[in-house]
């Protein structure tokens, strides 16, 4: 049976493309061509008109192949061959588009001349040259590896979140959730960040993506950080006020009406690129009770390891000292944190492995502000994703598509709710549902996992029997 | 320590294991011939549409048998010997129990068609049934057309099955309407416009003549008994229903009809026999129930049931309120309480479709008390509890209707449809009902 996962790059259930579908990918794929090109120093000129004529042409052909891909078929699930195709069963394929996206992070985070980035007032070249005008456009200045990076992340999120609101157009949720996340990256992450920084040229920089708060923007508290803002005039201390704010008092209030998912699948710009281009690989997720056991452990330990070096920084800068029990906060707390988690965990393995691990592999193993939203939602919270009586028949369906790894059926077809710390609200588990059994749900805390083991349909008295739990089963 | 040995691993057999664990420490052994590991059934066409790999059919991980110190056996019984309580295996190797629980499951139906064990015929029950498709229909080179025998639940989920690797299918019904046997003719109606927009080749009311075979003895064409129509294809799915597995143990001292006999405690005539899922039969059918069920729920009901039995709780097999699903392609289908094909003699019928879209429900209650018998929704989920609790507590479909809201499942912001529903109700039958708001105090029982 397992014949599927051979090293053959073509699906061996071949689907045909009609001619606007390969119009759409002609035009995304000549569209990366010209930013490929730029990496190699290839420059199609006038470069400030080929950038556009290539995000364009990335997010036109998207469109139209995703459009004439879902609306050739009747609306409904459309996972037929995802097992079968190279891209999404860890052939050669997706592993090709791991190493791709893995090196394309190592170059960023730490070889960015590589890509082109003018060092020691040289310009820029290579791929970052060709996102100058956008960049002189919004903030008069040369375009830097995270203007750049910012641009083609959103771009990403765009394009294939456009795509998956064809393929998903039936479902309600997923088009309101999808619309969100859009624009929430496309506005709160990109563009407003990008004109408050021109607006605010002559104020020190500090981090203007008011979504993005600690402990998941981990140097917000960073003594460069924190005088930046101080010295940020009026937005300066909105942005330090708000990031507090956010952190404390709304994230709390919110994720206990609605579970995490306002943040994790709704708003948050991981998670939106992990809804949109990491959709295709949400079923990689390891769904095994080892992995759950590691993903405690993991994600516990980056909460506490945020946790101290904050506590350090903050000590660091109210004393005014650069050590911490004679070790220096920089090279002892800050820097390992930047590199092995906002790096390291975050980006190379967060976003590189998506084609091994599933597209979730940062926010179910690292991020320390889904832990935090995990612990409120786990204990106090109306979230819950409801079971509907006894109507699972075990399928799977549910846990393969679960980017989080949460084995759902082990609790569907048991009649209880889930509710999980991981859970990230994104609403696939019941849309790939083929009996209508899982619907997310904000309902009062009482009877809210529902544990009592009832699966309808059965006579009353032996489900008390049953309910009787003699061993942990 | 007592033997409790289970033939069968599917979800009657495994239920019943797992509660016996549950509730003893009995030494446990479970046989199959079919798999090493328990895997759910209705989620073979999974697998061959590419939606996941085998393995993730199998609800529990492989460490999970022994943690619980459950034995799995994997071989063919061949012969039960009651008076030595000994089971006899296809390879000489005998088998020893105290208690014995059948839970062999089903076979697709063969009704002596000729030519209907040539290469290339097939039902679609077990895996090695996926195996054999897998092989003769790996894609539309390889089989150029499918045809499919039989309009049930398996049939048109097999034509689905063909249909995501772009195999053409005829699919021949001997019914006037797909599965009206059980559905009424609304619901039937939609059913068969789904299948003909997927592009399927369906036949309403034929039967099959023979199954011809090429020279090598495999499949080449099927002949049509009305017409004398004759289709070349690859490949044929039986799926004509099925019939308990239980040619076995045809010529023990168990009591046997179609499926083995059980009273209502699933005990056989042999003591310490017991038989459960799609093979056990009622001396005396259940209800409005059918003496043989073949559904899942069912048998998982029947596995937590003799569990009971098994482990000095002798209690008789009660279910509760029919329920049941399933898929038709894109619409999902789920209902509660009993709606026939055919309204009864004290029956009245309220149906709503929406004027575009794949949605419709169809609720069946008493003429004069106005009781609300049961419900069939497509396209609309409704919450199970909520259906469960007004047949229990006999309410009316006024009171059903008056507090719809309650009762749909469907995901948020999804668009509702109860105001129009109670208000075509009530144009047709001159009430007054007024829906009321969803309650989760109703919802969760909080308060009545």
């Amino acid at each position: 049976m397992d014949k599927h996962s051979s090293f053959a790059i073509s699906n061996p259930h071949k689907v045909t493309l009609d001619n606007i579908q390969k119009l759409g990918l002609w035009l995304g794929i000549s569209g990366l061509l010209i930013l490929v090109l730029a990496t190699l120093n290839v420059h199609l000129e006038p470069k400030n008109i080929f950038v556009l004529v290539s995000i364009g042409f990335i997010l036109i052909g998207t469109t139209v192949y995703a459009r004439r891909t879902y609306l050739k078929q009747p609306s409904g699930i459309k996972n037929n061959h995802v097992w079968f195709k190279s891209l999404t069963n860890r052939s050669v394929l997706g592993w090709s588009v791991g190493i791709i996206l893995t090196l394309f992070y190592v170059l960023l985070y730490w070889f960015p001349k590589f890509l082109g980035l003018g060092i020691n007032g040289e310009p820029n070249s290579g791929l970052i040259v060709m996102f100058d005008s956008i960049s002189m456009f919004f903030k008069e200045q040369p375009a830097s590896q995270w203007f750049v990076y910012g641009t083609l992340y959103t771009l990403a999120i765009l394009a294939l979140g456009i795509k998956f609101m064809y393929k998903y157009r039936h479902n309600q949720y997923q088009l309101i959730r999808t619309t969100v996340v859009i624009i929430s990256q496309l506005f709160l992450a990109y563009l407003i960040p990008e004109i408050l920084e021109g607006l605010n040229s002559e104020t020190p920089y500090f981090a203007k993506d008011i979504k993005n708060m600690w402990p998941l923007n981990y140097y917000f508290f960073e003594s460069w950080h924190l005088d930046n803002m101080l010295n940020g005039g009026t937005l300066g201390m909105f942005y330090l006020v708000v990031g507090i704010f956010m952190f404390l008092v709304f994230t709390p209030i919110i994720t206990y009406f609605v579970g995490k998912r306002w943040y994790c699948s709704w708003i948050c710009g991981c998670g939106g690129l992990a809804e949109t281009a990491g959709d295709p690989f949400r079923h990689l997720s390891s769904k095994k009770l080892s992995a759950w056991k590691l993903e405690r452990w993991l994600i516990h330990s980056v909460m506490v390891f945020i946790f101290i070096v904050t506590v350090v920084v903050l000590y660091g800068y109210f004393t005014g000292s650069g050590e911490f029990l004679g070790l220096s906060i920089y090279n002892y707390f800050s820097k390992p944190y930047g590199f092995l988690i906002g790096a390291m965990f975050s980006g190379v393995i967060g976003v590189g492995f998506y084609p091994m691990l599933g597209n979730r592999v940062w926010c179910r193993f690292g991020c320390p502000l889904a832990g935090y939203m995990g612990i409120i939602q786990r204990f106090k919270s109306r979230f819950r994703i409801t079971t509907n009586g006894g109507q699972c028949i075990s399928c799977g369906n549910c846990s393969t598509y679960c980017e989080q790894g949460i084995d759902v059926r082990a609790y569907a077809q048991k009649g209880e709710n889930i509710v999980r710390a991981s859970c990230v609200g994104c609403g696939i588990c019941s849309a790939v549902c083929p009996r209508g059994v899982l619907k997310l749900e904000n309902g009062p805390e009482k009877g809210r996992i529902n544990p009592t083991d009832v699966l309808l349909g059965n006579d009353v008295d032996l489900m008390n029997l049953v309910n009787n739990k003699t061993s942990k089963f | 320590m007592e033997h409790i040995v289970i033939i069968g691993n599917g979800i009657s057999g495994v239920t019943a294991a797992r509660h016996i664990r549950k509730l003893s420490d009995k030494k446990i052994t479970i046989i199959s011939a079919e798999t090493d590991y328990f895997f759910s059934r209705t989620a073979l066409m999974y697998v061959y549409m590419g939606h996941m790999k085998f393995e993730h059919t199998q609800p529990y991980e492989n460490w999970f048998w022994k943690k619980n110190r459950i034995e799995l056996k994997k071989g063919y019984v061949t012969r039960v010997d009651t008076k030595q309580k000994t089971l006899h295996f296809i390879n000489n190797d005998t088998l020893q129990y105290d208690k014995l629980i059948i839970a062999t499951g089903s076979k697709p139906n063969k009704f002596g068609w000729p030519g209907q064990d040539l290469d290339g015929v097939m039902g679609m029950y077990h895996k090695q049934d996926l195996e054999s498709l897998e092989k003769f229909a790996p894609n539309n080179n390889v089989c150029k057309r499918a045809v499919i025998v039989g309009g049930g639940l398996i049939g048109i989920e097999l034509a689905e099955m063909l249909h995501s690797r772009h195999i053409p299918v005829t699919f021949l019904v001997r019914e006037s309407s797909f599965w009206n046997k059980v559905l009424p003719k609304q619901e039937s109606e939609m059913i068969n416009k789904e299948i003909i927009s997927n592009g399927i080749d369906l036949r309403l009311g034929v039967n099959l003549k023979e199954i011809k075979p090429d020279e090598n003895g495999k499949v080449k064409s099927i002949v049509i008994a009305e017409t004398g129509e004759e289709i070349p294809c690859n490949v044929v799915g039986l799926t004509a229903g099925v019939s308990p597995n239980i040619d076995f143990i045809k010529d023990s001292e168990i009591e046997t009809n179609h499926g083995v006999k059980v009273n209502r405690y699933l005990e056989t005539n042999i003591p310490d026999v017991y038989a459960i899922g799609d093979c056990a039969e009622q001396h005396e059918a259940i209800g409005n129930r059918r003496p043989i069920e073949a559904v899942w729920y069912t048998g998982r009901m029947m596995g937590e049931t003799v569990a009971q039995t098994i482990c000095k709780n002798r209690i008789p097999y009660k279910p509760g309120h029919w329920f049941n699903s399933a898929k038709f392609f894109d619409i999902e289908y789920q209902t509660y309480g009993w709606i026939w094909a055919e309204p009864k003699e004290n029956e009245a019928r309220f149906y709503w479709q929406h004027e575009s879209e794949k949605k419709c429900i169809h609720i069946s209650f008493d003429k004069n008390t106005k009781e609300f018998i049961g419900i069939n929704c497509l396209g609309i989920r409704m919450r199970h509890e909520y259906f469960d609790k007004a047949l229990t507590e006999k309410r009316t479909v006024n009171y059903v209707l008056e507090h719809l809201a309650d009762a749909n499942f469907d995901p948020e912001f999804y668009k509702l449809h109860e105001p129009e529903i109670v208000a075509k109700f009530n144009n047709e039958h001159g009430t007054n009902i007024h829906l009321k708001k969803k309650s989760w105090k109703r919802i969760f029982n909080l308060t009545n």
